[in-house]
């Protein structure tokens, strides 16, 4: 890789002083997964690294009675934590499942949110896609079996992230700070498509960080992420889902049904939540209510497979969420 | 810099390769810290700067640069090859080492980074001539074939049992699942972590 400066931040100030607003010259290093990777690979060249394992690290309660998890948080961490578990399988379900136990005991929940896509011709030096500047997706006529069933490009990724999916699920807010202070997002206004920003997945400003995720109270909810892979481990899930159901005994009061992997954020389904909300909830329901979150997909030429595998996802999400049985 | 090695008469394509990696390094060292343009942050690099890394118990001394990552750093600067260099990218294994009692895929880790950590290879689980109860398992139930990622294999299921040591298969497969063995010796390799005190202490010639 080429070689570059490191800054080792000791907390959230630090870091955001060591960030700078031009895209890609100074980079957030937490678990260094994905950026050491995109490195070696020469699409992320950075001159310099910020060293942000020193964001917070731990997963709290709010007065609210909700989580707040820090950004440095690892998967491991996440996954084992038995209040975050209680709270909302929905979420600890995905980071449990995050590539290996090697890559869940660094990788951390602010890296995992923001990690770049792993679109093959995005990762690969040869092609000058769109993402990287260039004029091309090469998806569109090339090798496409991992890409977008969803949206209109002009890019046709799939956001990589698995938290990121029960995070727009559960409604979180993203706390992020900058130069000029602190904001808070929303999860579901926190990715952005292609059309609105092609050089990056987030509103994240490069001097930003996003420093917590903050969960609401789970109140009566019932949440569950429903994966399918093809490999068990070392790999993303072809398609999956992320369910929030707010029940007044076995009746759907109020659900958020978001789709990963299909599209290039998480896709939300407002169809399949109007479906299921006042249902009582079984297969059948569940049923029709996946029906309806795949209807509109817009499948390219070698992964329409997929709109049967997201179908099922958000089939089983919903099933195990009410605690039924999956298969 | 890398201890001084007692006993290393001999001449091998390793030690050639360090010494041209050496002359190499002390090219580059130019100053440790600069401060960035306008801003008063401590920046190290991009030339090597010197660090310490705690492997097997012992302290070394080196000077690395900020890219050069932990599992370089353990091969070439410090000697210590059980770690193995095969994918580089996070997704086979063979590079696996335990740090802080994690396991941590030391080629997506800069060496850097790794500074105050306690970082444990195979290396350091062999007491002289004595195998580790888990290498000594490995060896009974046949838990390799190449050889290759036995080391990381090894380090998974150690880091494994020291957590939890009556994992059940399902638990063990799901802390092994990090590491590839392209030869396919994976239900020897369970065997092997699943009955690591068949025979410990049992002394190796």
């Amino acid at each position: 890789m080429k070689s570059f400066a490191y800054v080792n931040a000791a907390g959230e100030k630090e870091a955001v002083a060591a960030l700078g607003p031009e895209r890609g010259r100074f980079l957030p290093l937490a678990g260094g997964m994905d950026l050491l990777a995109l490195m070696k690979d020469y699409i992320a060249q950075p001159d310099r690294l910020v060293n942000v394992k020193g964001l917070d690290r731990a997963i709290a309660r709010t007065p609210d009675g909700g989580l707040r998890i820090g950004a440095a948080v690892t998967l491991t961490q996440l996954a084992e934590s038995a209040e975050a578990r209680r709270m909302y399988p929905a979420m600890t379900d995905a980071a449990a499942e995050v590539g290996t136990p090697q890559i869940r005991n660094v990788g951390t929940v602010g890296g995992n949110i923001n990690q770049r896509p792993r679109c093959w011709y995005f990762r690969n030096e040869e092609f000058p896609c769109l993402k990287k500047g260039g004029s091309t997706c090469y998806a569109v006529d090339g090798e496409n079996q991992y890409h977008a069933i969803f949206g209109d490009g002009p890019c046709h990724i799939v956001h990589p992230s698995s938290l990121a999916v029960p995070s727009v699920a559960l409604n979180a807010k993203f706390r992020v700070v900058g130069p000029t202070g602190e904001r808070v997002v929303d999860a579901g206004e926190y990715f952005q498509m292609p059309d609105r920003n092609l050089f990056g997945e987030t509103v994240l400003a490069p001097n930003e960080l996003l420093t917590h995720v903050m969960l609401p109270p789970p109140g009566a909810a019932r949440t569950a992420t429903y994966e399918v892979r093809f490999k068990q481990s070392h790999d993303w899930p072809l398609a999956f889902a992320s369910v929030a159901l707010s029940m007044s005994g076995d009746t759907v009061r109020g659900a958020r049904v978001v789709m990963g992997a299909v599209a290039p954020i998480p896709w939300r389904s407002p169809a399949a939540e109007a479906a299921l909300t006042g249902k009582r909830l079984t297969e059948e329901a569940a049923m029709t209510a996946a029906d309806a979150a795949v209807q509109g997909a817009k499948p390219m030429t070698l992964n329409s497979y997929k709109v049967q595998i997201a179908r099922t996802a958000v089939k089983r999400a919903i099933m195990k969420a009410a605690g039924l049985k999956t298969v | 810099m890398a201890p001084k090695k007692k006993d290393e008469p001999g001449f091998s394509r390793r030690s050639f390769l360090k010494t041209v990696g050496a002359g190499g390094v002390a090219a580059g060292v130019l100053g440790p810290a600069s401060t960035a343009e306008g801003q008063n942050v401590k920046a190290i690099g991009p030339a090597a700067s010197p660090i310490q890394l705690n492997v097997n118990g012992k302290f070394h001394r080196l000077e690395v640069e900020p890219r050069v990552t932990l599992l370089d750093a353990l091969r070439t600067r410090l000697n210590i090859t059980g770690p193995k260099r095969v994918c580089d990218r996070g997704s086979c294994g063979a590079c696996t080492v335990i740090l802080d009692g994690r396991t941590v895929y030391s080629c997506s880790m800069l060496a850097i980074e790794a500074q105050g950590k306690v970082i444990r290879t195979a290396e350091g689980l062999t007491e002289g001539t004595v195998l580790h109860s888990v290498q000594r398992a490995f060896c009974d139930h046949d838990g390799l074939m190449c050889g290759f990622c036995t080391p990381g294999f090894v380090t998974a299921a150690v880091a494994l049992l020291e957590k939890n040591p009556k994992p059940t298969r399902q638990e063990a497969r799901k802390a092994l699942d990090g590491n590839i063995c392209r030869c396919g010796t994976y239900p020897r390799v369970l065997e092997a972590a699943l009955n690591p005190k068949s025979a410990a202490g049992v002394k190796r010639g």
